[in-house]
C-alpha cells in the first residue's frame, strides 16, 4: 500500500529560480504590432483586396499550423502566434489583388512546407513567409507581377500597373540594348521614379505592406525600443542597398531602399530570429549578404525585384555564417 | 585609502529584480540554539570530512568532529553542546547525500545529571581555541588558524580558505579582492555583515594582508549599496597602504570571481584550470574574511553564520546568525512561519541557489539564503524549441554560445557542447533568466559539464589503472 | 549508334581493367579470421564488450586483447564459435540479463516534489536528489531506455522495466543509471528482490508501499541462512545469485511485496 503521502509538493527546478518574464508569444505579438502601421498603409492604399487577402492568409496559416500539429499528434503551437504572424507577413508581401484562392495555397505552403515539415518554430532553415512567397512567384507569375494602383477604385480605365522597379529596369534594359531609342524620351515621370513623398508615405505599387517605408521604420523603431530586434541587421541592408546603388547608377539609391521589399525584408524578413545568425559579427555578414544579393538580382537578375530571393539565399548560408562567427570565451585564448 | 568607481564593464549580465528590500533593513538576529542539528560532514568543496564522533557520544561547542580529508578539505567542529543521536547520509541542499551528524541539544543536562554518559574529557572552556595576537603570530601560526576554524568560502562554492591563502610556489598575490557585491536577488546577508560588523572585516583584512604578503587591496561593493560602501569607508579611513573600495555597476553576476577581478583591475583569468591566482587575485567573501578575524583574535571557528530567510511566502523576512547544522524549519519558524504556502523553497539566492524538496535540511557554512516563494514567483520551464533570438548570447557574461549548448545536449551530443566551451560556463544563470522560450538552458550545460567530468574521471582512473598494469608487467619481468 | 556502343564498351573495359589492377595490387591483407568472427558475433554493435561494435571486437579477439566470453549478447554459443574459430578453450559464459532492482511505481512509492526540467536521471538526480521520496529507487525519467540498443526497456508509471527476452545483456542502461539499480543477472534466475533501499524498515514504509523492510523472512522461508540464498547490505535483502532461490513459495510470503518471481519482468507488480 502507497504511504501517506504527508509532506507538501514544492516545485524542483535547476537554477535560475528568475525569469525575465519574457516569451515567444510576446515577442511574435510584438513583430506583430509593429506590422500594424504598414498594415494600415496598406489597407488606405488597396482598399478591400488588401484586408481580404491578409484575412485570408492568417486564417490559413493559423488553421495549417494546428492541423499539422495534429496530425504529427504533437502539441498545439498556435498560442505563439507564430502562425499569426508568418499569415501576417506572407499577406504583406503579396499583391492585393491576388486571388484568394492563390493566397491559400501560398499560406499552407508557408506553415505546412517550410516550417512544420522541419518540426516547427525554430526548426525551419528559410523563413517561411518568404519561402512561400518565393514559391508563388514561380508558380503564379502572372498573378503575383499585377499591381493594383494605389486608390485604384477612383481610377476610371486600368486599375494595375508596373512597380517604380519594374519600370526602371524595362527602361534601362531598353536604353542599354537599344541605342536607337530617341534620347530624350524618358523624363523622370515616364521613367516611373516616383516622389520622395509618395515614397515615403506608400503611395506606389507594391506588395501590400511592402509600400509605406515610414510606416515599416516606424515598426522598426519600436522593435528596437522593444528591444526584439538589434541594429546590425536592419542597418547593414539597408546601408548595402544604398551605398551599392551610388556606385552602380541606375536607379536612384533613395529609390532603391524606398520602394520594392527592401525595407520590409531588411526590418522584418532578415530580422527572422529562426532564419538569421544568432552572434552579432553573424548578423552584420548576413544583412551585407542581403543587400549585395538584393542589389546584384536588381541590376543582373531576370527579376525587377530581388529582396526575397536574397534573403532566401542568406538563409541557406545562415548556419554557416554562425559557425564562422562563434564568440570566443571571456578568458580564452 | 579611496573610494573609485569601476572602469570596466565585462560584456553580457542581466538584471533580475532584486527584491533585496524585504530583508535589507532587518537587522540580525540571533538565533538559541534549536533542539535539533544537522550538521554535515561535506559543507565545503572538496573531500567530505572524516566523521570523529559516534552515536551516543557527548559533544562540546567547539569540538572537532570532522576532520579533514585531503587537500582540498576543509574540518568541521560541532556548533554545539550535545549528545550525536545519529549519523547517517542526509540530503545536501545540492541535491547530494553526504553523512551528516544528528545533535540532541536538549538531552545534556538530563543525561549529566543521571551520569550515565561521560562528557568528553577534552572539552575547551572559554574561547575554543587559544586566541593570536595576529600582529606578533607568525604567517605559519595564522595559516593554521584558519585551517582549524575550519573556514571556507562563505560566499557559496565553500572553497578552503586556507589553501587560498596559500598561493603555490611561483605565484604571488597583487591584489586581495574583498567581495562584497551580493549580486544574487534577495539575499542580504552579506550587506548586514558590512554594515554591522565593519570593524571585523578591516581587521579580517589586515590578517590576510599579512598571511598573503601585503597585497593591495580592494573592496568591490556593488553601487545600489551605499550603506555598506560608507560602513566600509569608515572601518577602513585610517588603513595604511594600497587599499581601494571600488563601488561597482549594478549588473548580475557583478559577485562572480572572474568578473569581479575584471571589474575591479581588469584581469582576465584564463579559462579553466586557471585560478584567480594566476593572475596574482585573491576573491574572499566578506564573510569569510570577518570568520577570519574571529578565528584569529577571538579564538571562535567558524560555527554560525548569517542567513537571510526572505521571499514573499515568509512572514517576516530576517537576517539570522544561526548556527551550521540548524534546520531549515527552524529558521523558517523563526521568522514566524509561512505567510502563505510556498510552491518552492531555494537554497541560496534565486539564480544560483537549489530548489529543495523538504525544510529538514540542515544550514551549512555556505547558505546564505533561504526562500520561499509562493506560486505567483515561480515560473515554469518548458521543452519550447530554440528560436535562435540569442539573448543567452548577449547575456553570458563568459561570452559563450549558451544556444548551441542547449540545443546539442538536447541531442545528447556531449562533445559539441565541450567544443563550445562548456566547461567554461560559471553557472550563473543569465541565459535561462532571459530566455523567452523558458529553455532549461543552465540545466543542459550542468548536465554537460557532469557528464565531461564523469568521463575525465573515468579516463584518469583508466590511465592509472593502465599505469599499474605496465608496472606489474615491469616487475614480473624483472623477477623472471 | 556504333560509336555509342564502342564507347560504352571502352569506358567499361579501362574501369575494368582498373578496377582489376586495384584489386590485385591496392588490397588490405586482412586476417580471414576477422572476417569470421564478424559472422558469428551477433552483429548487434550494442558495445557491451567493452569495443566499439562487433568489428573491433573481433578485430581485438584476433589481437588477441580480449576474452572470448566477452560478448553477452551472444552468450555461450557465440563464445564457443569464437573458440573454435580461434582454436582455443571457451570461456564459460552465462547468459545475464539486466534487471532493474525496484518496483516502487508511482502508485506505490510517493513523490516529494513537482520536477520541472530535463527528462533525464542523472540531471533530475543532480536536482534536490530527485522528486521521489525513496533515495535508491528508479527515478523513472528513462535514462536506461534511451541507451538500450534493443528497446528492451520501457517506462511505465514512473518505472523502468526491462524485457528479458529482448535484453542481450549489454550492461549499457547498468552504466547509466544514476541511482545505481540496474544489475545484471542471470537469465535462469526467476526470484528477484525489487528493491534497492538499505534503510530500516519504518524509514522505507514512510517512502513507499513496496520497499524491502530486512525482516529475513525471505531467507527464513527459503532453509536460513545456511542455504545461503539471500545476503543482505544493511536492511535489504539481495539474491545470491551464484547459488539463486528457487522455491516460488516465498515470494508470496514476503511482506514487503517486493519480490517476484516472473520469467519475463515485464508483468511485475
Amino acid at each position: 500500500m502507497k504511504p501517506k503521502d504527508t509532506q507538501e509538493h514544492f516545485v524542483l527546478s535547476s537554477s535560475p529560480h528568475a525569469h525575465a518574464d519574457s516569451s515567444v508569444s510576446r515577442l511574435m505579438l510584438d513583430v506583430i504590432i509593429a506590422l500594424l502601421p504598414t498594415t494600415f498603409m496598406g489597407i488606405f492604399f488597396f482598399g478591400m483586396p488588401a484586408v481580404w487577402t491578409i484575412l485570408v492568409c492568417v486564417a490559413t496559416c493559423v488553421t495549417t499550423e494546428a492541423l499539422c500539429r495534429l496530425a504529427m499528434g504533437r502539441n498545439n503551437t498556435i498560442g505563439d502566434f507564430s502562425a499569426v504572424l508568418t499569415g501576417l507577413l506572407l499577406a504583406l508581401n503579396l499583391p492585393a489583388g491576388i486571388p484568394l484562392w492563390m493566397a491559400i495555397v501560398g499560406s499552407v505552403f508557408a506553415i505546412g512546407i517550410s516550417k512544420q515539415v522541419f518540426g516547427g518554430l525554430g526548426m525551419n532553415p528559410f523563413n517561411p513567409a518568404l519561402s512561400a512567397r518565393a514559391f508563388m512567384l514561380i508558380s503564379f507569375t502572372g498573378p503575383m507581377t499585377t499591381w493594383l494602383k494605389p486608390f485604384w477604385w477612383r481610377t476610371p480605365d486600368a486599375i494595375t500597373t508596373a512597380t517604380p522597379l519594374a519600370t526602371m529596369k524595362t527602361w534601362f534594359a531598353a536604353e542599354a540594348t537599344a541605342s536607337a531609342t530617341p534620347h530624350g524620351l524618358c523624363n523622370s515621370a515616364c521613367c516611373g521614379v516616383p516622389s520622395l513623398w509618395n515614397m515615403a508615405i506608400g503611395n506606389i505599387p507594391g506588395c501590400i505592406g511592402e509600400v509605406s517605408a515610414i510606416a515599416l521604420a516606424l515598426g522598426g523603431a519600436y522593435l528596437l525600443w522593444r528591444k526584439v530586434i538589434t541594429w546590425h541587421i536592419p542597418v547593414t541592408f539597408l546601408a548595402t542597398v544604398f551605398v551599392y546603388s551610388l556606385f552602380a547608377g541606375g536607379a536612384p539609391a533613395m529609390m532603391q531602399v524606398l520602394t520594392g521589399g527592401v525595407m520590409i525584408g531588411a526590418i522584418f524578413m532578415a530580422t527572422d530570429y529562426v532564419t538569421s545568425p544568432i552572434t552579432a559579427k553573424g548578423k552584420l555578414i548576413f544583412g551585407f549578404g542581403c543587400g549585395l544579393l538584393c542589389m546584384l538580382i536588381r541590376q543582373f537578375g531576370g527579376y525587377p525585384e530581388g529582396c526575397s530571393f536574397a534573403i532566401l539565399i542568406m538563409n541557406a548560408v545562415c548556419p554557416l555564417i554562425n559557425r564562422w562567427t562563434q564568440p570566443k570565451p571571456f578568458g580564452a585564448k | 585609502m579611496k573610494t573609485v568607481k569601476s572602469q570596466f564593464k565585462f560584456k553580457g549580465g542581466v538584471h533580475p529584480d532584486y527584491n533585496k528590500e524585504l530583508a535589507r533593513n532587518q537587522p540580525i538576529e540571533k538565533l538559541a540554539t534549536p533542539a535539533e542539528l544537522v550538521i554535515s560532514m561535506s559543507q565545503h568543496l572538496g573531500a567530505p570530512a572524516k566523521c570523529l564522533v559516534k552515536v551516543g557520544d557527548f559533544v562540546k561547542r567547539g569540538q572537532l568532529i570532522g576532520e579533514k580529508n585531503g587537500f582540498i578539505s576543509v574540518c568541521v567542529r560541532a556548533s554545539a553542546d550535545g549528545k550525536v543521536k545519529a549519523i547517517e547520509k542526509r540530503l545536501g541542499p545540492a541535491g547530494g547525500m553526504a553523512d551528516a551528524v544528528i545533535l540532541d541539544t536538549t538531552a545534556k543536562e538530563e543525561a549529566l545529571a543521571e551520569g550515565t554518559e561521560t562528557p568528553t574529557p577534552s572539552a575547551p572552556k572559554g574561547p575554543i581555541l587559544p586566541p593570536l595576537d595576529w600582529k606578533t603570530a607568525t604567517k605559519e601560526e595564522l595559516l593554521k588558524r584558519v585551517e582549524e576554524a575550519g573556514i571556507c568560502g562563505m560566499g557559496g562554492a565553500g572553497f578552503p580558505t586556507n589553501v587560498k591563502l596559500s598561493p603555490p610556489p611561483g605565484k604571488r598575490c597583487e591584489y586581495l579582492i574583498l567581495n562584497g557585491a551580493e549580486c544574487e536577488p534577495y539575499l542580504t546577508a552579506d550587506y548586514r555583515v558590512m554594515l554591522e560588523r565593519a570593524p571585523r572585516i578591516r581587521l579580517g583584512v589586515e590578517i590576510m594582508r599579512k598571511i598573503l604578503g601585503m597585497p593591495a587591496v580592494r573592496i568591490a561593493i556593488e553601487a545600489n549599496k551605499p550603506e555598506a560602501i560608507k560602513a566600509m569607508e569608515e572601518a577602513f579611513a585610517d588603513i595604511e597602504g594600497n587599499v581601494e573600495i571600488v563601488v561597482l555597476p549594478v549588473l548580475y553576476p557583478q559577485g562572480s570571481e572572474k568578473h569581479q577581478i575584471y571589474a575591479t583591475v581588469k584581469r582576465i583569468v584564463p579559462e579553466p584550470p586557471a585560478l584567480p591566482i594566476d593572475v596574482g587575485c585573491v576573491v574572499e567573501n566578506v564573510g569569510t574574511v570577518a570568520a577570519i578575524s574571529d578565528a584569529v583574535e577571538l579564538g571562535e571557528p567558524l560555527l554560525e553564520r548569517v542567513t537571510t530567510v526572505s521571499g514573499d511566502a515568509v512572514a517576516t523576512p530576517k537576517n539570522i546568525l544561526a548556527p551550521c547544522g540548524t534546520k531549515y524549519s527552524d529558521l523558517v519558524a523563526f521568522c514566524g512561519g509561512e505567510k502563505i504556502p510556498p510552491a518552492k523553497i531555494i537554497s541560496g539566492g534565486t539564480m544560483m541557489g537549489f530548489a529543495v524538496s523538504t525544510l529538514d535540511i540542515g544550514t551549512t557554512k555556505t547558505t546564505s539564503g533561504l526562500l520561499l516563494l509562493s506560486p505567483s514567483r515561480v515560473f515554469q520551464y518548458s521543452s519550447q524549441a530554440c528560436i535562435n533570438c540569442g539573448r543567452c548570447l548577449r547575456a553570458c557574461p563568459m561570452n559563450l554560445n549558451p544556444a548551441e549548448i542547449s540545443k546539442a545536449m538536447e541531442a545528447d551530443d556531449v562533445k559539441t557542447a565541450e567544443d563550445a566551451h562548456v566547461m567554461t560556463c560559471i553557472e550563473c544563470g543569465a541565459c535561462s533568466f532571459g530566455c523567452p522560450a523558458y529553455r532549461t538552458i543552465t540545466q543542459f550545460c550542468r548536465r554537460a559539464k557532469a557528464s565531461i567530468r564523469a568521463r575525465m574521471a573515468a579516463e584518469r582512473a583508466a590511465a592509472q589503472a593502465a599505469a599499474e598494469k605496465e608496472k606489474q608487467k615491469a616487475e614480473g619481468a624483472k623477477a623472471n | 549508334m556504333v560509336i555509342a556502343i564502342v564507347c560504352i564498351a571502352g569506358i567499361g573495359l579501362v574501369a575494368a581493367i582498373a578496377l582489376a589492377l586495384a584489386d590485385k595490387y591496392l588490397a588490405v591483407r586482412e586476417d580471414p579470421r576477422i572476417g569470421m568472427l564478424t559472422s558469428v558475433l551477433p552483429g548487434a554493435n550494442c558495445g557491451g564488450c567493452g569495443f566499439a561494435g562487433c568489428d573491433a571486437y573481433a578485430r581485438a579477439l584476433v589481437a588477441g586483447t580480449a576474452p572470448n566470453g566477452a560478448c553477452a549478447a551472444g552468450g555461450d554459443e557465440c563464445a564457443a564459435a569464437i573458440a573454435k574459430i580461434l582454436g582455443v578453450a571457451a570461456e564459460a559464459t552465462e547468459k545475464r540479463v539486466a534487471l532493474v532492482k525496484c518496483c516502487g511505481t508511482r502508485s506505490e512509492a510517493i513523490r516529494i516534489g513537482d520536477y520541472n526540467g530535463i527528462c533525464d536521471c542523472a540531471t533530475a538526480a543532480m536536482t534536490a536528489g530527485g522528486d521521489k521520496g525513496c533515495k535508491y529507487g528508479c527515478l523513472g525519467y528513462g535514462a536506461c531506455a534511451n541507451v538500450c540498443p534493443k528497446g528492451a526497456i520501457s517506462v511505465a508509471d514512473g518505472l523502468a522495466k526491462v524485457d528479458k527476452r529482448l535484453c542481450i545483456g549489454c550492461g549499457k542502461c547498468v552504466k547509466v543509471c544514476p541511482k545505481k539499480l540496474i544489475e545484471l543477472v542471470p537469465a535462469s534466475a526467476t526470484i528477484h528482490v525489487l528493491c534497492n533501499n538499505p534503510d530500516k524498515g519504518p524509514n522505507v514504509r514512510k517512502v513507499c508501499g513496496v520497499g524491502c523492510m530486512g525482516c529475513h523472512l525471505c531467507e527464513k522461508n527459503s532453509g536460513g541462512k545456511e542455504a545461503g540464498h539471500f545476503t543482505f547490505q544493511g536492511f535489504l535483502a539481495k539474491v545470491n545469485y551464484s547459488n539463486p532461490p528457487t522455491d516460488a513459495m516465498i515470494v508470496a510470503k514476503c511482506p514487503a511485496k517486493c519480490m517476484i518471481e516472473d520469467a519475463h519482468f515485464e508483468s511485475g507488480h
